[in-house]
């Protein structure tokens, strides 16, 4: 595979480390109530659906840049790639905002 | 119809016009007692143990393709019993009785072959690991010998002792694992479990369930609705796409496995070796073929294939540890769909709808675990409760902090 | 005329048998022109089989070539470029491949029917192993693979182009030619060592010439284009995502000449235009297996390619394009003639027709139509569809990837004509301008196919798996109807030539016995490599000592020199010990390196640990985040040690970390994790919390480092500490840290820590002046009889300390099991926090890390060995926990361990029973406090 990194352009996915579903940028409050079940849901159920996935890769052998990859999990076709702090300080990412731990 | 050598003898002698279909093509009827979805090998071997042991009727066993279609067709044919943890130990040692026996059940030789499987090391502490899962084993019964390098020489002297950039220091060795012939396997419990009467309905696939006030009543598919009393869930690979027809969220991802086999070659290899130094893993087939496999793809992935990197990875570990295999050529690759679990172990439980059950997440290891899973499943169909050997099997061990990790990665699936 | 260079003769022996041929040949066109019938043996039957096709489709002619001692089974004869001096074998015969013992299989055919061993073999029960298993796999098998190293070495390498043209027959090299002149980076590899495809087979005119003419002008144009690359015996053999294609080049046959044997090649293309070509297939007819029946296409390539007239050949065709054949006697099928029998065992000598006539024939030619080589659109799950015209899958523009274009008789489009029109449209297409179309011929197939003959005798549609269409009837009686059953029932297909030839004639008996149509009964997927890649060329490069990479210590010439053993940790060579004259074993050396460590002073390279730079206005914030304490509050100038857990509450590792300023740390990892920790950081620092002001560098291959221990080690830095800085006890204790300068003004960083327990320093200096530093502390170490010590050394010390490491951080272990719950800061979050207050994780049954000694003195303990409270049975279910570090102490006089114990922490005192099945070693253990030796640590404080 090929990932069209934002700063470096397109680089084989080798250079990568993959961690998974962008979802786990959203970290949930630890000081919530609910932060038992947040977490666990948090670290441990994916959606796992056929289709599009937006997903974090880490350009390890490169400029350590964490990526959110978005691919099709049933073609590997990668639609769009962006650098993961930008997301995250966009806050682009869907998530149920009150339960955030940045909010 | 029954097999044995007079019968083959027989029917060669009348030009085969004899044989029956190994199982019948059933129509689905409207309403069965236990419909297991997905006619893999977990599936069947379900279907063939509520019938045989627990004693069950108006079994359907759905799959949406060919039977045997899924991971128990495209494996590497490995069976062993040799985990670290008790919550595993003792059911794939199970489950590896249940092989030893498996040819006589369900009359169809599934070739279940005993050769060994060696498990190298390169490390102290790898050996020391090895003895602390020996020692587990034998305290399930299970056979599991700790080798020393000459011990590993004298089994397989053409590995790579002289040359090698992680030299080879031993091996756990367990003489009762080896390989069987997978396709067999469905085709073996498929038979056995036709004629106890379970309809194998394939080409059938499962769009949704019947969930009414909580409750689990049957199931619709491409062929109509099905009414049933319970419902079991083994399609191990899609087991989040069809639980969330459920409307429930699993703790798994989907990964893509590759396997590999070589051209046809003379017996060469006796039986099972997995390198402690790089990915890879090797036995020989009885058609001649190394059959041989690695690491996952490392991403999450529907599609079964994969690509170069994991293929290079794979062969770079086989020359190193076998530096003759270069001479010998990659035949034919292909890829599986993994359910990888959060902690790399499975999951056999009810679910919190009453009347659907789950079994899945059986990560790269699901093969070695058919018969077992399937008895295990039946077990909790029939009896409502766990099988004693797969209680840790739990949907809720997450929440409750309970981890099956033998690899000790976390949550992190394509580390498992 | 042929393209074989009679003016160099080649010599070669098949079967220690000398022959010889021209340049230009192939081994199988060498042998027919020698007029050698039988070239090996079936994969089931044992029958004789000789020359089948002339290309990589080839299902009979499997041989060995041999050289430097080994050799190289299942090469098709076809494929393998004649050198001087081969070696050639033939292969799975016992005996000779004239007399092979095993071809009593063939008369016993009945009982060996599809599938039989499924239905037989199961009683007595052990007689699988032991009996039934080892015949069949003696018998099965094709060639034999030399149990010696692989001789031969291999390259990998990296390709880009915006267009891959994959095969150079008429339409790959009329596209090349239009790409190539527009200046496009294009690569046009081939299969065959020679470029033009079936134009080299056939008798064609181009423009009016010679076809050979137009090809060599065209290569001659395109070899001049710097940016076209010509590759020819190159096989791409597999689509990957994104434009990646695998291929394999072929240098020489020969093995262990030297060089590179094979290229691996991972090619990136813009766009790949495959055009392939297509492949004959045979008709399934009585005997139709015997050496001299071969694909019509092959009789005319070894005629007009190679220049050999087969003598007294037949015609069987269903189509226009068989006839093209020259033959003394034509069976046009369309025309209700048909082959009832054919006899020959060792060659063919005659042909049965339909009407009982016998035709007196040496060789057969089948033509019953061809099959386009679609398999590279099918790589990535694509699906041919059913043409039912031409009676072939074709590709299916639906599910073709987006960046692949397929033309010519890859398309189905087989005449010349069409492969140059498709040549010029997908030039058109991709940007350029196209020249005249060539003349070239334009004839139509015409095919009325016909798949099977039916009668009594067996009739072969997997020629080398030996699968008749009586397999496939009887698998399809026995209720395998899916063609995936069928496959994996009779192996149709699954043979060296992954069904080449076979599949669609299966397909085909298959269809007649469902009463179906092709495209209703289905067709297989087509798997990569389109032909087998050896495995060696797939690991070019990694074998031996360059499997992996190896990282060297800045002490390794030291150590090499001053006696070290190595062990491998992660890619690093470590010094394990350093073994002196007169020491009788490892233990020796290990325990004079701890003695005198522990009584005078010793030094250990500690560089492999990682090193992390954290910088930033939020670097103590971000600390505090990571790991379970705090680090905020770290002053300036100290150091202290830090456990980090991942998410899940579990250990992830732990290290110290050192303040060298209000915004500087610098955080060390354990040596396996340096990686997975950096990466994690990162994550937190930017998937995480990205409004931190925390920057990162690994800096463990800057600096390097030197654990200085032992009571004389602050006598020893003194040595070698500039005289400007001062580090005595009052002004520099336990825990500080500071940057200072040693042997007259080498920068260097100075932590007071101690992993062994005793009073040490690390010294970390910049990576270059590691070695000078290491002879430097050696050569002023030597008033205090200064120890270099290892791994081992190292192992025993933290044992007897009591210190957690990789084994105890095996992954699966809290902060509470390691005895650290104290460290985990109630004030504030930190990354695992929430999740380890699980029930399952806390608790006083839980396992918790304790220390171990044998009650009886002489005893030794065993890593590995599981615990079970005295006088309970040794089962699974009494399992009270396990030992994860051993160590014989020298200091102690006894062998101690660390490990793991249900309660553990509130069972110091008691015996407990150590069980070890593996090395049968079951001892009493005492349950002692972990830290062994100085537990107040009064030591490191002096």
């Amino acid at each position: 595979m090929i990932i069209n990194h934002p700063l470096l352009g397109p680089r084989d996915a080798s250079e990568f480390t993959y961690l998974g579903d962008a979802a786990l940028m959203l970290r949930p409050n630890p000081k919530s109530d609910t932060a038992a079940d947040s977490f666990y849901s948090y670290q441990y159920i994916r959606e796992n659906t056929a289709g599009q996935h937006r997903e974090l890769w880490y350009h390890e052998q490169g400029d350590r840049s964490w990526l959110v990859v978005t691919r099709n999990i049933s073609t590997h076709e990668i639609t769009k790639v962006e650098l993961a702090r930008d997301v995250k300080r966009a806050k682009a990412i869907n998530n149920e905002a009150a339960t955030h731990e940045l909010g | 119809m029954s097999y044995s050598a007079f019968r083959i003898f027989k029917e060669a002698l009348t030009g085969h016009k004899g044989w029956k279909p190994v199982w019948r093509k059933a129509e689905p009827r409207a309403q069965y007692d236990i419909i297991i979805i997905g006619g893999g090998g977990h599936g069947l071997a379900t279907a063939h143990y509520l019938a045989s042991i627990f004693d069950k009727k108006r079994i359907a066993v759905l799959e949406k393709g060919w039977i045997g279609g899924g991971n128990v067709g495209r494996n590497t044919t490995i069976v062993r019993s040799n985990y670290m943890l008790h919550e595993n130990e003792g059911f794939y040692e199970f489950s590896m009785k249940l092989w030893e026996n498996l040819e006589q059940d369900v009359n169809y030789n599934a070739m279940v072959s005993q050769r060994g499987v060696l498990n190298l090391y390169h490390s102290d502490g790898q050996r020391d690991a090895y003895v602390r899962r020996g020692n587990a084993m034998a305290l399930h019964g299970a056979d599991a010998k700790l080798l020393d390098t000459e011990a590993v020489r004298r089994l397989y002297p053409f590995l790579n002792f002289d040359d090698a950039r992680f030299p080879i220091q031993g091996g756990l060795l367990q003489p009762r694992g080896g390989t069987v012939r997978h396709d067999a396997v469905a085709w073996g419990y498929a038979h056995a479990a036709d004629k106890r009467g379970v309809d194998i309905i394939e080409n059938c696939e499962v769009t949704g369930f019947d969930i009414q006030n909580g409750q689990c009543r049957g199931v619709m598919t491409s062929r109509g609705p099905i009414k049933a009393k319970k419902v079991g869930v083994a399609v191990a690979g899609n087991s989040s796409r069809v639980m969330a027809m459920a409307y429930m969220r699993l703790p798994m991802e989907s990964h893509v496995l590759q396997a590999f086999v070589s051209e046809g070659l003379k017996p060469l290899l006796d039986g099972v070796i997995t390198y402690g130094a790089g990915h890879f893993y090797v036995s020989q087939s009885d058609k001649g073929g190394l059959v041989f496999g690695g690491d996952i793809e490392g991403y999450n992935s529907y599609a079964q294939r994969g690509n170069m990197p994991v293929v290079e990875d794979v062969c770079e570990g086989g020359v190193s540890l076998m530096p003759m295999i270069g001479k010998a050529r990659l035949l034919r690759m292909w890829g599986g769909i993994m359910d990888m679990s959060m902690d790399g172990s499975p999951i056999i439980d009810r679910t919190h709808i009453d009347g659907l059950y789950f079994n899945g997440g059986w990560c790269y290891g699901g093969f070695k675990a058919t018969p077992a899973s399937g008895y295990s499943f039946a077990h909790l169909l029939a009896t409502d409760t766990p099988h004693v050997t797969a209680k840790a099997y739990r949907l809720d061990r997450f929440s409750r902090g309970l981890m099956i990790d033998e690899k000790g990665q976390g949550a992190q699936p394509n580390l498992h | 005329m042929s393209l074989v260079d009679k003016n160099v003769p080649l010599n070669f022996t098949f079967d220690g048998k000398a022959y010889s041929g021209f340049e230009g040949d192939t081994l199988a066109s060498a042998l027919l022109r020698d007029g050698v019938k039988v070239v090996g043996r079936s994969f089931k039957y044992h029958r004789p089989r000789g020359i089948m096709g002339a290309g990589s489709e080839e299902p009979n002619a499997l041989v060995e070539i041999h050289g430097r001692g080994v050799c190289e089974p299942n090469r098709r004869a076809t494929t393998i470029k004649l050198f001087d001096g081969l070696k050639a074998k033939s292969q799975n015969h016992m005996g000779s491949r004239n007399f092979d013992l095993l071809a009593v299989n063939d008369f016993i055919h009945p009982f060996l029917a599809a599938g039989f061993y499924y239905k037989t073999f199961m009683w007595p029960e052990a007689f699988w192993e032991k009996l039934y298993e080892p015949v069949i796999r003696r018998a099965a098998g094709l060639g034999t693979l030399t149990r010696r190293a692989d001789p031969d070495s291999y390259d990998k390498g990296f390709l880009h182009c915006d267009v891959l043209i994959v095969g150079a027959g008429p339409s790959g090299l009329l596209t090349a030619l239009s790409l190539g002149r527009a200046g496009q980076r294009v690569i046009l590899a081939d299969d065959d060592f020679r470029m033009g495809g079936r134009l080299l087979s056939e008798s064609f005119t181009v423009n009016d010439a010679l076809a050979s003419e137009w090809i060599g002008e065209v290569l001659e144009e395109l070899s001049e284009m710097p940016e076209v690359r010509l590759m020819p015996r190159t096989s791409v053999f597999g689509v990957f995502d994104h434009g990646i294609y695998g291929a394999l080049e072929t240098r020489t046959d020969a093995i262990g000449v030297g060089g590179a044997r094979q290229t691996l090649w991972r090619i990136y293309a813009g766009h790949t235009v495959l055009a392939a070509g297509a492949t004959e297939r045979p008709i399934a007819f009585a005997n139709n297996d015997r050496p001299g029946i071969m694909l019509a296409s092959a009789v005319r390539s070894y005629k007009n390619r190679f220049g050999i007239d087969l003598e007294n050949t037949v015609l069987i065709t269903n189509n226009d394009d068989g006839l093209r054949t020259d033959a003394a006697h034509i069976i046009d099928t369309r025309g209700g003639g048909y082959i009832a029998n054919t006899a020959g065992r060792k060659g063919l000598r005659s042909v049965t027709l339909h009407t009982g006539e016998k035709l007196t024939a040496n060789h057969l030619a089948v033509a019953g139509g061809w099959n386009p080589n679609v398999h590279l659109t099918c790589h990535k799950r694509g699906r041919p569809v059913w043409d039912k015209a031409l009676a072939c899958f074709v590709p299916d523009a639906a599910t073709l990837p987006a960046d692949m274009s397929v033309i010519g008789a890859a398309a189905g489009h087989f005449s010349t004509h069409s492969a140059f029109a498709d040549a010029n449209a997908v030039a058109k297409k991709l940007g350029a301008k196209t020249p005249a179309l060539p003349k070239a011929e334009d004839a139509p197939i015409q095919i009325t196919p016909l798949w099977h003959i039916k009668g009594a005798k067996r009739a072969w549609v997997d020629f080398q798996n030996d699968v008749t269409a009586k397999d496939i009837t009887l698998a399809h009686q026995e209720g395998f109807s899916s063609v995936e059953h069928v496959k994996r029932y009779t192996t149709l297909g699954m043979a060296t030539d992954q069904g080449r030839t076979s599949n669609v004639v299966g397909l085909a008996v298959l269809a007649d016995a469902t009463q179906q149509t092709i495209p209703q009964t289905g067709t297989t997927i087509f798997r990569p490599p389109y032909s087998p890649v050896p495995i060696g060329a797939l690991a070019a490069g990694h074998a031996g000592q360059h499997f992996k990479p190896t990282r060297l210590t800045p002490s390794h010439s030291y150590a090499l020199e001053n006696g070290a053993a190595f062990v491998e940790a992660g890619y690093w060579k470590r010094a394990q010990w350093f073994a002196r004259t007169g020491e009788k074993g490892w233990r020796d050396s290990v325990d004079r390196e701890v003695i005198m460590t522990r009584n005078s002073v010793g030094i250990c390279d500690v560089t492999t640990l990682g090193k992390i730079d954290v910088q930033g206005r939020d670097a103590g914030k971000f600390l505090n985040k990571v790991y379970v304490n705090t680090f905020s509050t770290l002053k300036v100038g100290k150091c202290r040690y830090g456990l980090m857990l991942r998410e899940d509450g579990i250990a992830m590792d732990d290290g110290t970390t050192a303040r060298l300023s209000e915004t500087h740390f610098v955080m060390t990892t354990t040596t396996a994790k340096a990686g997975p920790v950096f990466r994690h950081l990162e994550f937190v620092r930017q998937c995480l919390y990205p409004d931190m002001d925390v920057h990162l560098i690994s800096t463990t291959d800057q600096w390097a480092q030197f654990s200085i221990a032992g009571p004389n080690a602050r006598k020893l830095l003194e040595k070698i500490i500039d005289p400007e800085f001062d580090i005595s006890n009052e002004a520099f204790p336990y825990m500080a840290c500071a940057e200072m300068k040693v042997c007259s003004g080498t920068r260097a960083r100075i932590f007071r820590l101690s992993f062994s327990g005793e009073l040490a320093y690390e010294i970390s200096v910049p990576a270059r002046y590691g070695d000078a530093l290491v002879s430097e502390l050696m050569a002023q170490g030597e008033e205090f009889d200064a120890v270099m010590y290892g791994t081992e050394a190292l192992g025993v010390m933290r044992i007897e300390k009591g210190h957690a490491a990789g084994n105890e951080l095996n992954g699966t272990t809290t902060a509470l099991a390691l005895g650290l719950g104290g460290f985990v800061s109630k004030k504030k979050d930190c990354i695992g926090k929430v999740l380890s207050k699980r029930e399952g994780m806390i608790g006083q049954d839980k396992l918790s890390m304790v220390g171990f000694m044998p009650v009886n003195e002489t005893d030794k303990i065993t890593n590995g060995a599981h615990f079970f409270t005295k006088g309970e049975t040794h089962n699974a279910q009494n399992d009270q926990g396990y030992m994860s570090s051993v160590a014989w102490s020298p200091s102690l006089n006894s062998y101690i361990g660390l490990g793991f114990l249900k309660n553990g922490t509130n069972r110091k005192g008691e015996v407990i029973e150590a069980v070890d099945y593996m090395r049968d070693n079951h001892v009493n253990l005492q349950v002692v406090n972990p830290h062994f030796i100085d537990p107040e640590g009064a030591r490191l404080r002096v």
